[in-house]
C-alpha cells in the first residue's frame, strides 16, 4: 500500500536524476538510507563499548553477562592518571579517618585499596604523541605540498620516474626497512628520539601526501598564476597568495589521513622508543603488564587517544570526502 | 629552457638580460629546492636500509651481539625455504588475505552503494563509518578481545548467546582467524567504502542518460557502468589491502599474539618474532622480509597488470 504511494509521488520530485528513474524510486534510497545508518550503528558498536568501559568500574568491565548499565565511575581515569601504591591495612586506616580532607581522586582510590602516588606516563606519552605525529604531519604535507606544485607546474626532467619511485617507497613493506632502520638509529643516537621518529613517520607519509596534493594542485588552474605573474608578482609571491589559498582543501584532506596513520603508528614506535620518546600506542598495551587486566584504564586512555583524532577528521570531514575524489581519480 | 637561458646571457643589453636571467634561474631553482628535501628522504631513508637489510640477509648478524656480520652466503634462504612451518604461516597469512579482503571489498563496496546517492547528513554518516578506521589497530585488537570474550565479551552477547554458552572465537583453532578476519573487515572495510564512494562520485552522469534512453536495465546499467567504471578504484583499495595483510603485524598480536598454537600466526608476526625478540637473527630475519617483498611485488604487479587491463579496456 504504502509502496503504491511511493511510487506515485516520484515522478513529482523535481530534483529527480535520470539514473534515479530507473534504479533508484524514494522507496529504494529510504532503505539504502536506513541500512546504511544500521551499518554505522552497529559499527560503532565496539567503538562505544570502549567509552562505556572507561566509566566503568573493575567488576563491572568483566562482568558476567556483560553489563550495558551500570554506575558510572572515575576509578579508570583515575588510574590511567597516576601511579599507585597498595596500601598496608595500618596505613589504610589512618587514611580512611582522614577520608574528607583527602581529594577526591585519593579518596577514589583508597576505598579501593590503593594510594595515589604521583601522576603517571599517559600524560607525557600523549604529549609525545602529539608532538611527533603533529610535527611529523605538517612536515609531510608542506614537504608534499611543495614537491607536489614543483611536480605539478614546472617541466621536471624525468618526472614520471620520480613519481613513480616515490610512489614505490609507499609499497614496501616497513618490515623490511624496520631492521635496518632499527641499525641505523641505534647508531646514528636517534634511538628513542622525538626527531627519529618525526623523520620516519615523515617519511612514511610522503610520498601519500605527494600524489595527492598533486591531484590536488592540478585541479587549480594554472591562468590564475599566470594571471598573478603577469601583475608583476614573483613566481614564490604567486605561490603563496594565489596556490595556497586554494589548495586548503587538499591540505585538509592530506591533513587528515597522515594524522591517522602517524598518530596510531605502533609497531615502529615499539621498537624505535623505549621510553623518553615513546608514543601512547605501545605504552597503552604496556599497562596489561600490573597483576590482571585493567580494561578501565586502557579504556580510557584508548579514549583519550582516540578523541583528537576524531575531532580532527569530523571538523574537516567535508574536505576529505572531496579529497579523496581528486586524488584519487589522478592516480 | 636552459639553452635558451643561456643564449640568453650572451645578449648584450645587461639589464633585460639579468632580469630575465633572475626570473628563469628562479623558476628552476625553486623547482629543485620544492623537490630535494622530499627526494633527499625518501632516498636516505629508504634507499639505504633497503640495500643494507639486502647485505644483511647474506650474514648471521644479530643486532643484539657485538660480533661482526659473518657472510654466509644462501644460507639464510635456503634455511627460510626449507622451513616446512614458516610455508604454514605464509599459507595461513594467504588464506587471512583472501578472507579479509574479500569480504571488505564486498562490503566496502556496497555500504558505498548505499551511500551514492547524498541524503540528509549522508556526509556525517559516512564520518561515522569512518570512525573504526581512525583506532589505533593496536588498542582495537586489545579490544575485541574483551569483545570476543565468551564470558563477558559483547559479541557472542549481541549474537544472542547466553554467557559462556558460545564459541570461544579466540581460543579455538579453528575461529580464531575468523575472529582476525571479522575485526579486520570491521576495521577496514570504511577504506575500501571511501575509495568505491570517489570512483562513484567521478561516473559521469551521460553514461547513465544514454543507457536510460536506450532502455537499459538496472541489471544491465550495473555491470556495464557502474561495476567498469568503479574497478579501477576498487583495484587500487584492494591492492592496498592485500599488501597491508602481507603486513599485518599489530592487529593479530593485540588480539591473539598469533595463538591459539599458531592458528593465527600471520608471517609479518613471525618476522617480528625472528628479528625482534625473542630471538634477534637479524640476518635471518632480513632474508625472510626479503623473500615476503618479493611476494608483496609479484602480487601488486598482477594487480598493477589488471588494473591497466581494465583501463585499457574502458
Amino acid at each position: 500500500m504504502e509502496k503504491s504511494q511511493r511510487r506515485q509521488r516520484a515522478p513529482i520530485v523535481e530534483a529527480i536524476r535520470v539514473d534515479k528513474i530507473s534504479g533508484g524510486t524514494r522507496l529504494v534510497q529510504a532503505i539504502r538510507i536506513v541500512l546504511a545508518v544500521v551499518y554505522a550503528a552497529l559499527s560503532l558498536i565496539p567503538v562505544l563499548w570502549i567509552g562505556m568501559t572507561a566509566f566503568k568500574s573493575r567488576p563491572d568491565a568483566t562482568a558476567v553477562p556483560p553489563k550495558v548499565f551500570f554506575k558510572p565511575t572515575l576509578e579508570g581515569f583515575v588510574s590511567l592518571l597516576t601511579d599507585r601504591a597498595i596500601l598496608l591495612e595500618a596505613r589504610r586506616q589512618e587514611l580512611l579517618q582522614h577520608l574528607d580532607e583527602l581529594p577526591w581522586y585519593q579518596r577514589l582510590m583508597v576505598q579501593q585499596g590503593m594510594e595515589v602516588t604521583g601522576p603517571s606516563q599517559y600524560v607525557g606519552r600523549l604529549k609525545n604523541s602529539m608532538i611527533i605525529a603533529g610535527v611529523s604531519t605538517v612536515a609531510a604535507v608542506v614537504l608534499g605540498l611543495l614537491a607536489a606544485y614543483a611536480f605539478s607546474r614546472f617541466p621536471v626532467p624525468g618526472k614520471g620516474d620520480l613519481l613513480f619511485f616515490i610512489l614505490s617507497t609507499r609499497m614496501l613493506p616497513p618490515v623490511v626497512v624496520t631492521i635496518p632502520i632499527f641499525l641505523m638509529y641505534r647508531r646514528l643516537g636517534l634511538h628513542d628520539t622525538h626527531i627519529g621518529l618525526i623523520l620516519l613517520y615523515t617519511v612514511f607519509n610522503l610520498s601519500f601526501s605527494v600524489w595527492l596534493m598533486k591531484g590536488f594542485l592540478d585541479e587549480i588552474p594554472r591562468e590564475y598564476e599566470e594571471a598573478a605573474l603577469v601583475d608583476g608578482y614573483t613566481r614564490l609571491q604567486a605561490f603563496f597568495k594565489v596556490v595556497l589559498p586554494n589548495s586548503l582543501s587538499g591540505l585538509a584532506a592530506t591533513t587528515v589521513f597522515c594524522l591517522i596513520f602517524a598518530w596510531n603508528e605502533y609497531a615502529f614506535a615499539l621498537m624505535l622508543t623505549t621510553d623518553k620518546a615513546r608514543t601512547a600506542p605501545p605504552s597503552i598495551t604496556t599497562m596489561l603488564g600490573r597483576g590482571g587486566i585493567e580494561w578501565a584504564s586502557i579504556a580510557a586512555g584508548s579514549l583519550g587517544f582516540l578523541i583528537p583524532v576524531v575531532l580532527v577528521t569530523f571538523a574537516l570531514r567535508k574536505y576529505l570526502l572531496r579529497g579523496v575524489t581528486f586524488g584519487a581519480i589522478r592516480q | 629552457m636552459a639553452l635558451w637561458s643561456a643564449t640568453q646571457s650572451v645578449g648584450s643589453d645587461r639589464s633585460a638580460r639579468t632580469g630575465i636571467r633572475r626570473r628563469q634561474l628562479s623558476d628552476r631553482a625553486i623547482q629543485w629546492l620544492f623537490i630535494a628535501p622530499t627526494l633527499i628522504l625518501l632516498v636516505a631513508m629508504n634507499i639505504f636500509p633497503l640495500f643494507y637489510s639486502l647485505f644483511l640477509s647474506f650474514t648471521n648478524y644479530s643486532a643484539i651481539s657485538a660480533a661482526a656480520p659473518v657472510w654466509v652466503g644462501l644460507g639464510n634462504y635456503q634455511h627460510i625455504l626449507s622451513d616446512k612451518q614458516l610455508w604454514t604461516y605464509f599459507a595461513t597469512t594467504g588464506r587471512y588475505a583472501v578472507a579479509a579482503v574479500g569480504l571488505e571489498t564486498l562490503l566496502g563496496f556496497g555500504l558505498a552503494m548505499l551511500l551514492r546517492e547524498k541524503f540528509r547528513a549522508s556526509g556525517f554518516i559516512t564520518t561515522l563509518i569512518l570512525v573504526p578506521m581512525m583506532l589505533s589497530p593496536v588498542v582495537v585488537g586489545l579490544f575485541w578481545k574483551l569483545i570476543f570474550n565468551p564470558q563477558s565479551g559483547i559479541f557472542n552477547y549481541l549474537l544472542g548467546f547466553a554467557a559462556g554458552q558460545g564459541p570461544d572465537w579466540l581460543k579455538d583453532p579453528k575461529l580464531a582467524l575468523w575472529a582476525v578476519v571479522i575485526v579486520d573487515v570491521w576495521m577496514w572495510a570504511p577504506f575500501v567504502m571511501l575509495l568505491c564512494l570517489s570512483g562513484l562520485n567521478a561516473i559521469p552522469e551521460y553514461l547513465y542518460e544514454a543507457a536510460v534512453i536506450d532502455r537499459a536495465s538496472p541489471w544491465f546499467q550495473f555491470w556495464r557502468i557502474t561495476l567498469p567504471q568503479v574497478a579501477p578504484l576498487l583495484l587500487i583499495a584492494v591492492l592496498f589491502r592485500t599488501i597491508e595483510a602481507f603486513k599485518a603485524f599489530d592487529l593479530v598480536m593485540g588480539l591473539t599474539g598469533g595463538g591459539p598454537g599458531d592458528a593465527t600466526e600471520l608471517i609479518a608476526v613471525n618476522l617480528y618474532r625472528i628479528a625482534f625478540p625473542p630471538q634477534f637473527q637479524t640476518g635471518l630475519g632480513s632474508a625472510l622480509a626479503y623473500i615476503i617483498l618479493v611476494l608483496i611485488v609479484a602480487i601488486s604487479n598482477l594487480y598493477i597488470r589488471s588494473l591497466s587491463r581494465i583501463r585499457g579496456e574502458v
